[in-house]
Parts: C-alpha cells; sequence; structure tokens
C-alpha cells in the first residue's frame, strides 16, 4: 500500500482514536489530538453556512482545549454522563501546503443519569489535518452540528 | 381552590405547580404572551432590506417579521387567513409578495390579502362566495415597534407604548449596550428542560450567580462584594442587575472551604479568554435585564448577548442565544468577544449551568404540587430598587407582574 492510498485509511483511525478517547472519559487525551496552535470549535449548520465567527465553543490553541477538560474536571457543575462517537469514515476534501482537508460525518449518543442513550447531536467535522514527527494531528476541527438546538448543556467536547 | 385563586402576599412563596400545571400554562399562553405585554420578535439587522423577512414566536403562535418597501417593518400571524397553513416556511427570505403554498393566496407585506387564486372560478364556475370580500380576510397584523435595533410586536390593543413599556431605567441599559449599530456574531438555540418560568427567576436571580457558577467568583467576573445593584421597572415587571468589576471589596465569605464555587488555585492556561478592554464609560463589567415576560439583554465583560425565551408546553422551553458585536469593534475588541464568548450559551463556562439548573429543579419538585418555594432573601415585598444584589427581589419583581396578568377568573 502506498502512502497515498494510506491516507483516508490513516485520517480515519486518527478520528476513531479521537471518539475513543472523549467516549472513554480520557478527556486530558484530547487536547492532544490537535497541534499546538490548533482552532477547535463547535458551531451549527446555520452558523457554519453563514459564516458566524462565534462558536458553541471556540479554542485558539491547545491551552484552551486543556482549559477545557481542566473545567469538566474541576470548575464545571454538570450532571456525570458520556458519549458515544458514531463516526464515519472520512472524504478528503482537497489539501495544499502539507495540510489536508477531510470531513466525516458522526453521531454522537449522550447517556446522562436516566441510563436512556439518546441521539445528542449529529454533524459533521470539518478538518485541517498535518503531519508532524509521522503523526496526523489536527490543525483546525470545526464540528458542525446539523441541528441549532443544544438540549440542557455541552460541557464534553464532541 | 384553583391555583388561579393564589393569594400571593409578598411573593415570597411560589406555589411549585406554577411550573407544571397546564391549566396555568395554558392561561400564560392568552394573558401573559398574548396580552398587555410586548414580545421580541427579531433583530432589525437580521431583515435589513425592503421585503427580508424572518419568522419568529409569541408564545407558540408563529409569526411573520418583514420589512416593508417603505421600510417600515411588520409583523402578522404566520397562518394563512384561509384554512391556517403556515404561509412562510422557511425561517428567513426576501419576498414582494407573501404566498401560501397550499392554494396560492397571496399577502402583501403589510398583511393585506392581495390576491386569490381562482377567484372569478374556471370558465365562470366555481370561484369564491359573491360575499366575500378581501379586506376582511388578510393575516392578523400585531402592533410593531422598535428600539435601538430590537423589533416588538404586541397582540394588545391596550398595551402602552413599547418606551413606556420599558420605562426610562431599561431604556437607559438598552441604549447604553446596543444603542450603536451592532451585528450577528452567532445564533444558537438551547433547549431547556423545563418550565419557561424557571429560566426567567434564573435570569433574574442575583443571589445564585456566584453561588452556581464557579467562573463568576473564581475569576472576579462577578462577586456580590462588587458596587451593584438591582432596579425593577414600575410594578416589577423587568429588572435590571449590575456590577462595577473595579469595586470589589475583600469578602471573607468567598472562601473556597464554605463556597462550593470559589476554587484555591484554578486557574486557566490560556487566561487570554478573559482579556476585556473597558468597552462602558460607566465602568459596569456585569449587567443583566430582563424585559417581561422572556427576553434578556446581557452583559458580560465585553460579550453581548440578547436572549428570548420560547415556552414549548409546562415541561420545556427553548432558548435562542444571539452572540452580538459592534459593527465599529477593532480586530483585537472583536477577538475578545470571540474568546469571552466562550462564557455563554449552551456550552458556555457560565451559562452551562444555568441549563442543567433548570431540569434538576423540574425534577425535584415533582410530586411537591402543594408545596412552595421560598423567596425571602433580601427580605419580603417587591421594592423598586437595591443597593444590594444579595436579594431575590427581581425574582419577586417577576411574580407580581406575572399575577397582575394572571389574576381573575375570566378566560
Amino acid at each position: 500500500m502506498t502512502g497515498a492510498s494510506a491516507l483516508p485509511v490513516r485520517i480515519d483511525a486518527l478520528n476513531r482514536l479521537y471518539g475513543h478517547a472523549i467516549d472513554d472519559g480520557d478527556y486530558e487525551r484530547w487536547p492532544e489530538f490537535f497541534v499546538e496552535n490548533a482552532v477547535y470549535k463547535i458551531t451549527t449548520r446555520w452558523n457554519h453556512d453563514r459564516a458566524m465567527p462565534a462558536g458553541l465553543m471556540l479554542c485558539q490553541g491547545r491551552a484552551m482545549m486543556e482549559d477545557r477538560v481542566s473545567a469538566i474536571r474541576t470548575a464545571n457543575i454538570y450532571e456525570p454522563h458520556h458519549y458515544r462517537h458514531l463516526i464515519d469514515p472520512p472524504v478528503l476534501t482537497g489539501g495544499s501546503g502539507g495540510t489536508i482537508s477531510a470531513s466525516a460525518g458522526f453521531a454522537v449518543y449522550r447517556t446522562m443519569q436516566s441510563g436512556a442513550p439518546e441521539v445528542f447531536c449529529t454533524g459533521k467535522y470539518v478538518d485541517k489535518i498535518v503531519e508532524t514527527d509521522g503523526e496526523l494531528k489536527f490543525s483546525e476541527r470545526i464540528v458542525v452540528c446539523d441541528g441549532e438546538r443544544i438540549d440542557t448543556m455541552i460541557v464534553i467536547p464532541l | 381552590m384553583s391555583l388561579l385563586d393564589w393569594n400571593p402576599e409578598d411573593f415570597s412563596e411560589i406555589p411549585y405547580a406554577f411550573y407544571s400545571d397546564e391549566e396555568i400554562y395554558r392561561r400564560e399562553l392568552k394573558r401573559v404572551f398574548l396580552g398587555e405585554t410586548w414580545n421580541f420578535l427579531a433583530l432589525e439587522c437580521e431583515i435589513p432590506d425592503a421585503g427580508d423577512y424572518k419568522t419568529a414566536t409569541v408564545g407558540e403562535v408563529p409569526v411573520i417579521v418583514v420589512r416593508d418597501e417603505t421600510g417600515a417593518v411588520n409583523a402578522m400571524v404566520n397562518r394563512c387567513a384561509h384554512r391556517g397553513n403556515l404561509v412562510c416556511i422557511d425561517e428567513a427570505g426576501n419576498a414582494e409578495r407573501l404566498t401560501c403554498v397550499y392554494h396560492n393566496w397571496t399577502y402583501d407585506l403589510r398583511g393585506n390579502l392581495a390576491s386569490i387564486a381562482f377567484e372569478r372560478g374556471i370558465r365562470g364556475k366555481g370561484g369564491m362566495a359573491e360575499d366575500f370580500d378581501r379586506s376582511r380576510h388578510g393575516l392578523q397584523r400585531l402592533r410593531v415597534e422598535t428600539f435601538r435595533g430590537l423589533v416588538f410586536g404586541t397582540f394588545s390593543a391596550d398595551a402602552p407604548p413599547l418606551a413606556e413599556y420599558l420605562g426610562p431605567e431599561m431604556r437607559a441599559n438598552i441604549d447604553r449596550v446596543l444603542g450603536r449599530e451592532m451585528e450577528i456574531l452567532g445564533k444558537f438555540q438551547h433547549g431547556l428542560d423545563g418550565n419557561w418560568k424557571l429560566y426567567i427567576e434564573n435570569v433574574r436571580d442575583t443571589y445564585h450567580a456566584t453561588l452556581l457558577h464557579s467562573f463568576f467568583p473564581t475569576f472576579g467576573l462577578n462577586r456580590l462584594s462588587m458596587k451593584g445593584g438591582i432596579e425593577l421597572s414600575e410594578g416589577g415587571l423587568h429588572h435590571l442587575t449590575y456590577s462595577i468589576g473595579a469595586t470589589d471589596r475583600p469578602e471573607s465569605q468567598y472562601n473556597a472551604r464554605d463556597l462550593r464555587a470559589v476554587k484555591d488555585g484554578y486557574a486557566l492556561n490560556a487566561p487570554e479568554l478573559l482579556e476585556t478592554w473597558p468597552e462602558y464609560d460607566c465602568g459596569t463589567t456585569l449587567a443583566i435585564q430582563s424585559i417581561f415576560p422572556n427576553f434578556s439583554v446581557q452583559q458580560v465583560s465585553n460579550v453581548v448577548t440578547v436572549r428570548l425565551l420560547l415556552p414549548k408546553g409546562p415541561d420545556k422551553s427553548v432558548l435562542i442565544w444571539w452572540i452580538l458585536g459592534a459593527v465599529e469593534d477593532t480586530s483585537e475588541q472583536r477577538a475578545m468577544r470571540l474568546r469571552q464568548s466562550n462564557l455563554i450559551g449552551p456550552g458556555g463556562y457560565i451559562a452551562m449551568e444555568d441549563g442543567a439548573v433548570v431540569g434538576w429543579v423540574r425534577r425535584g419538585v415533582v410530586g411537591a404540587e402543594d408545596e412552595s418555594s421560598v423567596l425571602a432573601m433580601g427580605g419580603r415585598g417587591v421594592e423598586r430598587d437595591s443597593d444590594s444584589r444579595c436579594n431575590e427581589l427581581s425574582v419577586r419583581g417577576f411574580w407580581q407582574g406575572w399575577h397582575g396578568l394572571m389574576r381573575g377568573r375570566a378566560a
């Protein structure tokens, strides 16, 4: 298998590891999927289509992502819950200057204290990915939720 | 005894049944939302050009807000005068006429019925009844007024003019925060697992802010030891609370031993999230304002938002957030607003917790329909203002305004 043909497989693996880290509650690993100055933003289709700059979460750099994690652990008050990510195989949408553009659909189920998993969010990741030291990392991940409405709260990243 | 016979006395005890009762909810839709109140419909900047329209909701009633050829903003019920179909299906758009897709009845931008398909029939047969008068079958109109880019509507012929309804104190704060050209930086919906009044109480509750939300006291964004206050409009309908960050004084009760929300040693790896600039000459760093029944203007540092809460049955509500910036913002100011917007909305470090607590109270009061909550912080009754925010005055004021609209036996 050549390097070029392996790329979708490698990105797919990256997405799966990303989803598993969050679903397993291993939130400290979540920023490690990004390069140092990466942008992570959660928005919705309505906002994304209109290039609205504000996000439901907007992290500029890994330090802001680490702050989201420390808030999950110590600052924010919320009902304990966890996610299950189902992530489509990626679609490569382009690339230039060493940056790969890719996209993948997802569904996230959320299980609250009631015990019943419910669909919390569907949408797609719109990603820019770079290779550093032989590893793929996100330099930008825009999470575009299909619906405008977030139920109750969003504390754990998607 | 019906809940509607409630004797509120000093508004310091509120029956829990008010958050779940079907009869109360149906009366609220009629008396509060369709009654003598002004309901927020849209921002003028959402419909800048002639023919621009967007859909809105008053209580649960679907409404169209549209700018006509003269530049005036009109609002009509989004319900065809023929058979009740929604006239505007898209949430926003631009049109010269509004056309119902069901039978092609068309309306002008003031809601007048302009044409009916096959009105005279086909080949002399069929057609509308001889006595049908198009001028009597337009879309139902709301009264519309605007203030500082905010469009309000009312179904009531008796509601006072908008400026009078808001009152001088409320107008002054809206003018301070929104009295310049603003634009939308994002718009999000927050689904809430509880009655709409649970969230409105939370908006007006100055007591909880530094006890539920770690980010307020821990990072000095808001403490009750800052100079600040509460102002109510006449009758308690609307409220404004504010604080001035630079006036904070040491207060020993804010310590991590006694208060869960105070976090010693908790710090941000990216403190630039809280970088601010002094945007207002008055020094106000936090101002939360509610306009009865369900609208709020909020300034947290440099984050400017407006919020509209829509009731969706006795047990559900939806909060719509508009995140705003000034058109004149420098790129640095805009960047600060966007970083600080991590504090608000469904994913906001502060605001997410308000979403959670609404659901917890709803679940907590199940089976307590005969019991009441206690609102005695800061005394009882409804004064016009207070220089202490250690006070539930604004929540009592809401109930006074609510009761004024709801009381009486007549439907």
